[in-house]
C-alpha cells in the first residue's frame, strides 16, 4: 500500500485544485453573463426586490392567488417536502382540512374542481407554480376580494400561463409570484 | 399524446442519441485513439509528472485494486476531518456548524463511495468549503473510480490472456480530464443560464409581497449539480435536491439533469461494445437493461399519473396526478420517470419526494436499487450486471452441457464463489440492516439517541417499514435517495448505513475486478458450436431471468410487508 | 453396446438396499457433505423439538398434528434425497459388481520361480492370492484370473464376459495386443501372463470405490455449483431470520413451523438432494456404455471436448482396405489378369491379399500353386507374389516398384494403367499393380470402406462443437479423400506416434480440450497428454495406465457416447438447478400470504392459487417440495437428453422446459395437493 500512498496524496491535491477551485471559479465567472449573474434571478416591484423568480412565496390572503402548501412555510433558508406517505391517516386528515379551508374561502368552487396540487405539499416546499386550473379555481375569490370582474382576472391568468417546453414537453404552469405582481398592477 | 408523456419519451430518446457517440468517444479515449480533446494531453502529462506516476506501468488486478483502495481510503480520512471541523474553516458565509462525529463518518463514506446519502440538509449542514472541496471533489473522483474499475474489466475482456488490467492512475486521471470535466462544464453553464446559482454569495434575506421576511439559500451550486448528475452521485446542494427550484429551475434543466445522470452509464455500455469489439454483446445488454427499466418505469408513471386513491376518495380533482412531494413544473410523469432512472442508475438525486410516491412507485424504486445494474452507476452499473452475467453464464453453461465459459474464459469455482459472495452481501446488508432497525424500533423505542427509535418514522404502518427498508436499500446500492421522512441523523442510522455503504461499494467493485483478473489469466478457449453465445438474445433473456429471480426471491417477503401491503391496503 | 445392462431403473433388490442406505445416511457427519440437505436435516431436528415442546404443553405454536406433519414431511424430504443418492450408488455398484463377479475366486495356475520341488513350479492358488508381478499360466479352457500382460505365447481369447462380443480375439506377447483381462477365457493355446495390478487396485476396483462415495471427489463443476447452491441457501436463511423482526413490526406472530417450512421450501432442495445422484449416475452411465472411468472429472471433462483424435482404421473405415475393382491394361485378357491377381495373393495372409482372392471369385483349389515359392512383402521390394513351379513369376505391389521391375526387364509400362493408378490414388484408393513375368497386366483397386452411418455421427459431433481429426498412416492424398468422404474436419496423414502428441499439444495450446483413443504402448504419452484419454481394454497396460478411461468394448466410436454422457451430466445439473430455483416463485405465493393473511387481510390478493387455509398452504408447499425429489430421480439417473442443436437453441429449449416448467409445475402441484388436503382438514 505504501507504494501507492504518495501518488495518491499528490493526485488528490492536484485534483482538488482542478475540481474544487478552478472548475467552480470558471463556472462562476461564466455565469456572470447569465440572467441574475449567477446569484439567482430576482423580481422587483418599483425597484424593490420582492422575491426570486424561481422560488415560491407564501400567499394566504384572499386577494392573492395562493401557492401550494409547504412543509417549510416557504422559507428558502431550507427546503423540504412533507415526506408524508400516501396512506398516512394523519396526512389524509391534513389534506381534508386543506380542502375544507379552501372550500370556506372559495364557496363557489365545487369540491371536485379543486386540483390536487392546491391541497398537497410540494417536494421542495418552495414550488413557485400551480397548474393553470389551480389558478382558474381561485379567480372568483380574487375577483370578489378585489372587486374586479372575473373575466379580467381570468384573462390575466390566461396571459400568465407558461406553455410546455417548446410547446411539446412537460406540463403547463403558472408562476404565482409573477401572477400576483401582475395582479397588483391590475386596476 | 399529452405533453408530459412526450416529454419523458423524448428525454429517453435524446439520452440514447447522445450516449451512443459518447460511448464511441469513451472507447477511443481508453484505447488511445485520436480524439478532439487531445489538447488535454499536456495537462495529463503534467499531472503524471507532478504526482510521480508512470502511466505506462501495467497493473495486475491486485495492484489495480490496491491503488484504487489506497486513494479511496485517503479521501475517506480527508473528508471525515473536513466535515468534523467545517465550522472553523473558511468559506462558511452562512455560519453553519460542524458535523457530529457520526454524521461526519456517514457523510464522508457517503460521498467517497458515490452514494451521496445525506443525513443533513445542504443549506444548513455543510459549508461552501465542504460543498466544494469535499463534496464536489469526491463527486468527481468517486465517479472516476467507478469508471476506471469498469475500464479495468474492459481490459480484461479485450485481451485473450493477460495479466494487465491497465494503469489505475492514468485511466482514473483521463476519466476526469477527458470525460467528466468537459461534460460538467457544458452542463453547469447550461444550468447557470437557466437560473441555478453559481456565485459565492451567501444567503439572501428578502421581504415577500405578503410582508414575510424569508431567507434564500444560494451558493456556487451549478458546478456541483452538473457533476452530481454526470457522476451519478446525487447529493444535492440544497436539502430538497433537484426538486429545489434553484437546483432544477425548469423543465429544460429537468431534462438536462435526468439525461446527464443516465448519459455516462449508458455510454459505458456502448463503449464496451466498441472497446472490446463485440458490439452485439453490448446491444443485447443495452436491450435487456432497457427492458428492465421499462418494466419498472411504466407502472410507476401510470400510478403517479392516476393519483392517490385515498385522495380521490375525498372527491377532489387529480388531473395533475399525485402531487404530494412533487413540483408543478415537472408533473407526475417526469417525476415518475426521474424517480425510476435515479434509482436504477444509483444517482439518488430526486425531483420529487419518494416518501410521498404511490406504493407501486416505491416498490419499483426499491427494485431498481436492489437490482442496481440496469445501466447502474458510473462504471459500477456494469460491474454489478457482470455479477449477474457470471451467475447466468454458470447456470446456462451447465444447461448446454459444457463447463461454463464467458468470452473464452472458464468460469469455475473461484469465480462463482466471488459472484455468490457479492450477491449474498447485498441480501445481508439490506435485510440484516432493516431487521436490526425494526428490532430497535419494536423493542428499544426509547433508546437514548439524537432521534429516538420511536420517532424515526414519519409515517406509520407499512409505509413506515418501507422507510426503513428503503434507507438500507439505498445505502447498499450506493444510491443515496431516501424516503426522507426517516429521522436518520442519529448514531444508529449514521453508523449502520455508513457500513452498508462502504461494503455495498467496495465488495461489488473488488469482486468483478477480481473475477476478470482471474479469468483473464486463464487460457483462452476458442468458441465452438457448443459454446454458449453470450451475445445472443437467449442469453440476454437468461441474464434478465437471473436478475428477476435473484431479486424477487431474495427480497420478496420484506417488499410484501412494505409497499406491496400498502398497495393492497388502498386497492 | 447393449450388453449386460440392467435396464430397469428401480430393481427391487437395489431399491431395498437404497432404502436401508437412506436411513444410514441420516448420520449428520455424512449429511455434512451436502450442505443444502444438511440444513434441512437441522430443520427436521428443530421440528422434532417443536413436537416435543407442544406435547409438553406449549400452545402458541399451532396444533400438535400440524407440527408433527411438518416434521414427518421434512424427514421424508431428507430421506428422499438420501434415497436418490443411494439408488444411484447401488446401481453403479451393482453394475461394477456384475463385472467383478466374473473374476472372483478363479483358480490361478501360479508360477513359483523357486517352488517346493522345481524351479518355475506351477501350483493352483485362488486368484485372490495373486500379487502384482506374479506370473501365471493359462491354457485352453482356463478363465484368466487377473488382469495382466502376456509375456509368452499367443492365444485366442473369448472376451464376451466383459464386452459381450462373441467373436474371439487374438492376444500375444509383445506388441500392442498383449493385455488380458480377468474374467475372460482362453480358447486355444497357452500363455504365460504377468499380473499387472494388485488385488483391489484394478480399474474396476477403483471405479467401485468412486461410486461408493468413500473416495468420491467432487468434480470442479460440482464444487462450483455447490458453492452457488450454498449461497442461495444462505440468502434464504437470511430471508427467514430477518422475517422475524419484520413480522414483529407488523404485529404478526409466525410459528416456528412456518419459519422452518418457508426456509426448506425456498432453499434449492430439489437440486441439492439430487446433486450427488446426478454425478454418480454419470459415471454409472459411462459404465453401462462399458467404459470404466478413473474419475468423475474425466466424465465431466468429456462434455467439454473440442477435438477428437480418431484412428482411421476400425473407427472411420471398416477394418482394412478391400479390393473393389480389377482394371486390366489394354489388350490384356481380363480373365488372365484376374487369375494372375489371385495367384499373386494366394499365399498372402494380409487382409488386403485375402480380399483380392475374395473379389476374384475363383476357386483357390483350381490353381496348381503347389510347391510354388512364395515371395514375401518386404520394405525394400514393396511387392509380393509367387514364383511358380513352371517359372512364371507373378508379382503385385506398389506402382513404382512394379514399374521398376517392368521397365528394368525392358518392357513398356502401359500408359492407361499409369493413368488408372493416378485416378485410383486421387479417389482415396490404393492401387496395386500386377505383373506376370515382368509384364504389367493391370491394376487392382483397393478401397477403404467407410463405416455406414459414420458421417451422421461426425455431423452430430460438429453440431456439438467437437472437431474430429482422423489419424492415418496413409499418404496425404488418400487421407484427404477419406477425410472428406467420412466428413471429418481434419486429418493427420502418414502419422507417426509423436504426430498425435504434437497435434494434441498444439490444440491444447490453443485452449482446446482434446480426447484420443489408443491402445499401443507408443500411444501412452499421447493418452496421458490428452484431456480425455480412452485406452482400449485390449491395449497394453501402459496405455491403460496412461489414459483416464478404459473402454471394455475396444470400440473407438465410443468417444462420441462419452462426450454425450459428459454433456448430459452437466445439463442435468444445470436444468435441475433452474427447475429448483424457478419452483420458489410458486412457493412464495403459497407461503407468504399464508404467513401474514391474519394481520394483513389485503394480502389475500397474493393468494392467487386460492389455497384453502394458511396451514394447508404451508403443508402443500412442503409436501410438493418433498415429492418433487422422487419424481425427478429417474431424470437425475438417466440424464437430460442431449440434442446437438447448437448452444443457444439448447439453452432456449431447456429454459422453456425446466425454467418455465419449473415456474408453472409447482403452481399446479401445490394447488392439487391443497385440494387433496382440503378433503381431510
Amino acid at each position: 500500500m505504501k507504494k501507492y500512498l504518495l501518488p495518491s496524496l499528490k493526485l488528490t491535491l492536484v485534483l482538488i485544485i482542478i475540481c474544487s477551485v478552478l472548475y467552480p471559479l470558471f463556472i462562476a465567472a461564466v455565469s456572470k453573463l447569465a440572467p441574475g449573474g449567477g446569484k439567482g434571478e430576482t423580481l422587483k416591484v418599483n425597484g424593490k426586490v420582492v422575491g426570486y423568480a424561481n422560488i415560491g412565496q407564501k400567499f394566504t390572503a384572499d386577494k392573492y392567488f395562493w401557492t401550494r402548501p409547504s412543509a417549510v412555510d416557504y422559507n428558502a433558508a431550507g427546503s423540504a417536502g412533507s415526506n408524508m406517505g400516501p396512506t398516512n391517516a394523519e396526512y389524509l386528515k391534513q389534506v381534508q382540512d386543506r380542502i375544507d379551508t379552501f372550500l370556506v374561502h372559495n364557496p363557489s368552487v365545487k369540491k371536485e374542481d379543486i386540483p390536487a396540487e392546491l391541497v398537497t405539499a410540494s417536494g421542495s416546499g418552495l414550488d413557485p407554480n400551480v397548474s393553470p386550473h389551480g389558478a382558474y379555481v381561485q379567480v372568483a375569490r380574487i375577483a370578489k376580494a378585489r372587486n374586479i370582474s372575473s373575466e379580467k382576472v381570468k384573462a390575466l391568468v390566461v396571459q400568465q400561463v407558461q406553455k410546455p417546453l417548446l410547446g411539446l414537453f412537460g406540463p403547463e404552469k403558472v408562476n404565482i409570484l409573477k401572477l400576483n405582481i401582475e395582479l397588483d398592477q391590475l386596476k | 399524446m399529452n405533453t408530459e408523456l412526450t416529454g419523458i419519451i423524448v428525454t429517453f430518446i435524446i439520452t440514447v442519441l447522445l450516449a451512443f457517440p459518447l460511448g464511441k468517444y469513451i472507447a477511443k479515449v481508453f484505447s488511445g485513439e485520436k480524439t478532439f480533446l487531445d489538447f488535454m494531453k499536456p495537462v495529463e502529462h503534467l499531472i503524471y509528472r507532478i504526482c510521480g506516476i508512470n502511466p505506462a506501468q501495467e497493473m495486475s488486478w491486485k495492484q489495480f485494486l490496491k491503488a484504487m483502495l489506497t486513494i479511496n481510503m485517503l479521501w475517506l480520512v480527508y473528508a471525515f476531518f473536513m466535515f468534523l471541523y467545517q465550522a472553523h474553516l473558511p468559506l462558511n458565509p452562512d455560519g453553519n456548524p460542524n458535523m457530529t462525529a457520526d454524521l461526519s463518518f456517514n457523510t464522508a463514506i457517503s460521498f467517497v463511495v458515490n452514494c451521496d446519502l445525506q443525513h443533513y440538509s445542504g443549506e444548513s449542514g455543510a459549508t461552501y468549503l465542504t460543498q466544494l472541496f469535499v463534496i464536489t471533489f469526491l463527486q468527481f473522483v468517486s465517479a472516476a473510480t467507478g469508471i476506471a474499475c469498469l475500464v479495468a474489466l474492459f481490459n480484461g475482456l479485450k485481451e485473450k490472456t493477460t495479466n494487465n488490467l491497465g494503469n489505475f492512475w492514468s485511466i482514473f486521471t483521463k476519466t476526469i480530464t477527458r470525460i467528466l470535466l468537459p461534460l460538467c462544464i457544458v452542463v453547469a453553464i447550461l444550468l447557470a443560464f437557466n437560473g441555478s446559482p453559481a456565485s459565492y454569495d451567501g444567503k439572501d434575506t428578502i421581504v415577500t409581497m405578503q410582508g414575510d421576511t424569508v431567507q434564500v439559500s444560494r451558493g456556487p451550486a451549478a458546478g456541483m449539480i452538473a457533476i452530481k448528475h454526470l457522476g451519478t452521485n446525487g447529493g444535492g446542494w440544497f436539502g430538497a435536491n433537484s426538486a429545489h427550484p434553484l437546483e432544477n429551475p425548469n423543465y429544460f434543466t429537468n431534462m438536462l439533469e435526468v439525461i446527464g445522470q443516465v448519459l455516462i452509464p449508458m455510454a459505458m455500455l456502448f463503449a464496451l461494445g466498441f472497446y472490446i469489439k463485440r458490439k452485439k454483446f453490448a446491444y443485447v445488454i443495452f436491450g435487456v437493461m432497457t427492458m428492465g427499466i421499462l418494466c419498472l418505469l411504466i407502472p410507476t408513471v401510470i400510478s403517479e399519473i392516476h393519483g392517490n386513491p385515498e385522495i380521490a376518495k375525498m372527491g377532489i380533482a387529480q388531473a395533475t396526478g399525485a402531487m404530494e412531494g412533487k413540483e408543478v413544473r415537472f408533473g407526475p410523469a417526469a417525476s415518475g420517470y426521474w424517480s425510476i432512472l435515479t434509482t436504477v442508475i444509483s444517482t439518488g438525486s430526486v425531483n420529487s419526494m419518494h416518501d410521498s410516491s404511490m406504493p407501486v412507485s416505491g416498490l419499483m424504486q426499491m427494485l431498481g436499487m436492489l437490482v442496481n445494474g440496469f445501466y447502474g452507476g458510473c462504471g459500477v452499473g456494469f460491474l454489478n450486471y457482470f455479477i449477474y452475467i457470471i451467475i447466468a453464464v454458470f447456470i446456462s453453461g451447465l444447461m448446454v452441457g459444457r463447463t461454463p465459459e464467458f468470452m473464452g474464459h472458464k468460469v469455475e469455482a473461484r469465480e462463482v464463489k466471488i459472484a455468490a459472495l457479492v450477491t449474498l452481501l447485498s441480501a445481508f446488508i439490506v435485510k440484516g440492516g432493516a431487521a436490526l432497525a425494526t428490532y430497535y424500533f419494536v423493542n428499544h423505542g426509547n433508546a437514548d439517541w439524537a432521534v429516538k427509535p420511536n420517532a424515526w418514522l414519519n409515517n406509520p404502518g407499512y409505509h413506515g417499514f418501507s422507510e426503513i427498508l428503503y434507507e438500507f436499500t439505498s445505502g447498499n446500492a450506493n444510491n443515496g435517495s431516501g424516503f426522507e421522512g426517516l429521522g436518520d441523523n442519529n448514531i444508529f442510522w449514521n453508523v449502520s448505513t455508513g457500513f452498508a455503504m462502504i461494503f455495498g461499494r467496495f465488495l461489488p467493485i473488488i469482486g468483478p475486478v477480481a473475477i476478470i483478473g482471474l479469468m483473464a489469466n486463464k487460457k483462452y478457449v476458442p468458441e465452438s458450436a457448443g459454446t454458449l453465445k453470450v451475445d445472443s438474445l437467449t442469453f440476454g433473456m437468461m441474464t434478465f431471468a437471473v436478475i428477476i429471480i435473484i431479486t424477487a426471491l431474495s427480497y420478496f417477503p420484506p417488499l410484501v410487508l412494505g409497499p406491496i401491503a400498502e398497495y393492497f391496503s388502498i386497492h | 453396446m447393449s450388453k449386460n445392462h440392467s435396464t430397469k431403473l428401480f430393481e427391487p433388490s437395489l431399491v431395498k438396499e437404497a432404502l436401508r442406505q437412506s436411513f444410514v445416511k441420516l448420520n449428520p457427519r455424512i449429511m455434512l457433505r451436502n450442505p443444502v440437505m444438511f440444513t434441512v436435516e437441522i430443520g427436521t431436528a428443530i421440528m422434532l423439538g417443536m413436537c416435543i415442546w407442544i406435547f409438553a404443553g406449549e400452545k402458541a405454536q399451532g396444533s400438535f398434528a400440524y407440527n408433527l406433519a411438518i416434521f414427518l414431511i421434512l424427514l421424508i424430504t431428507v430421506l428422499f434425497a438420501n434415497f436418490a443418492e443411494a439408488i444411484a450408488e447401488a446401481r453403479g455398484k451393482a453394475q461394477a459388481d456384475s463385472l467383478r463377479k466374473t473374476r472372483q475366486d478363479t483358480p490361478a495356475k501360479k508360477i513359483f520361480p523357486i517352488g517346493e520341488m522345481y524351479v518355475d513350479e506351477v501350483k493352483i492358488v485362488p486368484s485372490a492370492q495373486l500379487e502384482k508381478g506374479d506370473h501365471f499360466i493359462c491354457e485352453a479352457g482356463d478363465t484368466i484370473p487377473m488382469d495382466g500382460e502376456i509375456i509368452k505365447g499367443i492365444a485366442t481369447i473369448d472376451e464376451s464376459a466383459i464386452t459381450g462380443e462373441s467373436a474371439p480375439v487374438i492376444r500375444e506377447a509383445g506388441g500392442d495386443k498383449s493385455s488380458v483381462t480377468g474374467g475372460t477365457r482362453v480358447l486355444s493355446d497357452k500363455i504365460v501372463v504377468k499380473v499387472t495390478t494388485s488385488p483391489g487396485e484394478s480399474f474396476l476396483d477403483k471405479m467401485i470405490a468412486l461410486v461408493e462415495g468413500a473416495s468420491r471427489q467432487k468434480t470442479p463443476n460440482e464444487i462450483a455449483l455447490t458453492i452457488l447452491l450454498a449461497s442461495f441457501t444462505i440468502i434464504f436463511l437470511i430471508v427467514c431470520v430477518t422475517l422475524k423482526p419484520f413480522a414483529d413490526y407488523a404485529n404478526t406472530p409466525i410459528t416456528i413451523a412456518a419459519f422452518v417450512s418457508l426456509y426448506v421450501c425456498l432453499i434449492p432442495t430439489t437440486i441439492g438432494g439430487l446433486l450427488s445422484a446426478i454425478g454418480i449416475a454419470g459415471m454409472d452411465r459411462a459404465l453401462r456404455a462399458n467404459v470404466i472411468t478413473k474419475s468423475g472429472k474425466a466424465v465431466e471433462t468429456a462434455g467439454d471436448l473440442d477435438v477428437l483424435l480418431l484412428d482411421k482404421t476400425g473407427t472411420i473405415t471398416i477394418g482394412n482396405r478391400k479390393a473393389t475393382n480389377f482394371y486390366p491394361a489394354n489388350g490384356v485378357d481380363e480373365k488372365l489378369f484376374i487369375e494372375t491377381s489371385v495367384l499373386s495373393s494366394l499365399a498372402d495372409e494380409t487382409p488386403e491379399g485375402k480380399s483380392i482372392v475374395e473379389l476374384g471369385k475363383l476357386n483357390p483349389a483350381s490353381f496348381n500353386a503347389h510347391n510354388s515359392k512364395f515371395i514375401k512383402f518386404t520394405a525394400e521390394t514393396r511387392s509380393s507374389g509367387m514364383d511358380m513351379i513352371d517359372g512364371t513369376k507373378v508379382r503385385k505391389g506398389a506402382f513404382d516398384s512394379i514399374r521398376n521391375l517392368v521397365v528394368k526387364a525392358g518392357n513398356p509400362f502401359p500408359t492407361e494403367t499409369e493413368e488408372r493408378v493416378k485416378i485410383i490414388a486421387s479417389n482415396g484408393g490404393t492401387p496395386l499393380v500386377v505383373s506376370r513375368n515382368n509384364i504389367a497386366l493391370g491394376v487392382v483397386e483397393l478401397q477403404d470402406i467407410i463405416k455406414p452411418g459414420i458421417q451422421e455421427r461426425f455431423e452430430r459431433l460438429r453440431k456439438m462443437g467437437v472437431k474430429t481429426v482422423m489419424v492415418t498412416g496413409d499418404n496425404p492424398l488418400t487421407a484427404k479423400f477419406i477425410a472428406e468422404k467420412a466428413g471429418v474436419d481434419d486429418f493427420i496423414a502418414e502419422a507417426k506416434p509423436e504426430d498425435k502428441m504434437n497435434y494434441i499439444q498444439k490444440e491444447q495450446q490453443g485452449g482446446k480440450l482434446v480426447a484420443m483413443m489408443g491402445d499401443g504402448t507408443n500411444d501412452a504419452p499421447a493418452l496421458a497428454q490428452a484431456d480425455v484419454g480412452v485406452a482400449m481394454n485390449s491395449g497394453t497396460a501402459a496405455a491403460k495406465e496412461a489414459g483416464n478411461m478404459v473402454d471394455l468394448d475396444n470400440d473407438p466410436t465410443k468417444l462420441i457416447e462419452i462426450v454425450e454422457i459428459g454433456k448430459q451430466l452437466l445439463m442435468t445439473r444445470g436444468t435441475l438447478t433452474t427447475f429448483s430455483i424457478a419452483n420458489d416463485v410458486a412457493k412464495y405465493f403459497a407461503i407468504v400470504p399464508a404467513l401474514f393473511i391474519v394481520s394483513i387481510p389485503g394480502l389475500q390478493s397474493l393468494n392467487i392459487m386460492y389455497l384453502k387455509s394458511a396451514e394447508s398452504a404451508i403443508l402443500s408447499a412442503v409436501i410438493f417440495n418433498a415429492i418433487i425429489i422422487p419424481f425427478l430421480i429417474p431424470l437425475a439417473l438417466k440424464g437430460v437428453a442431449y440434442k446437438p442443436i447448437g448452444a443457444s437453441a439448447l439453452l432456449r429449449r431447456n429454459l422453456l422446459i425446466y425454467g418455465l416448467g419449473g415456474l408453472i409445475a409447482p403452481f399446479i402441484g401445490i394447488k392439487l395437493i391443497d385440494m387433496l388436503l382440503a378433503l381431510f382438514m
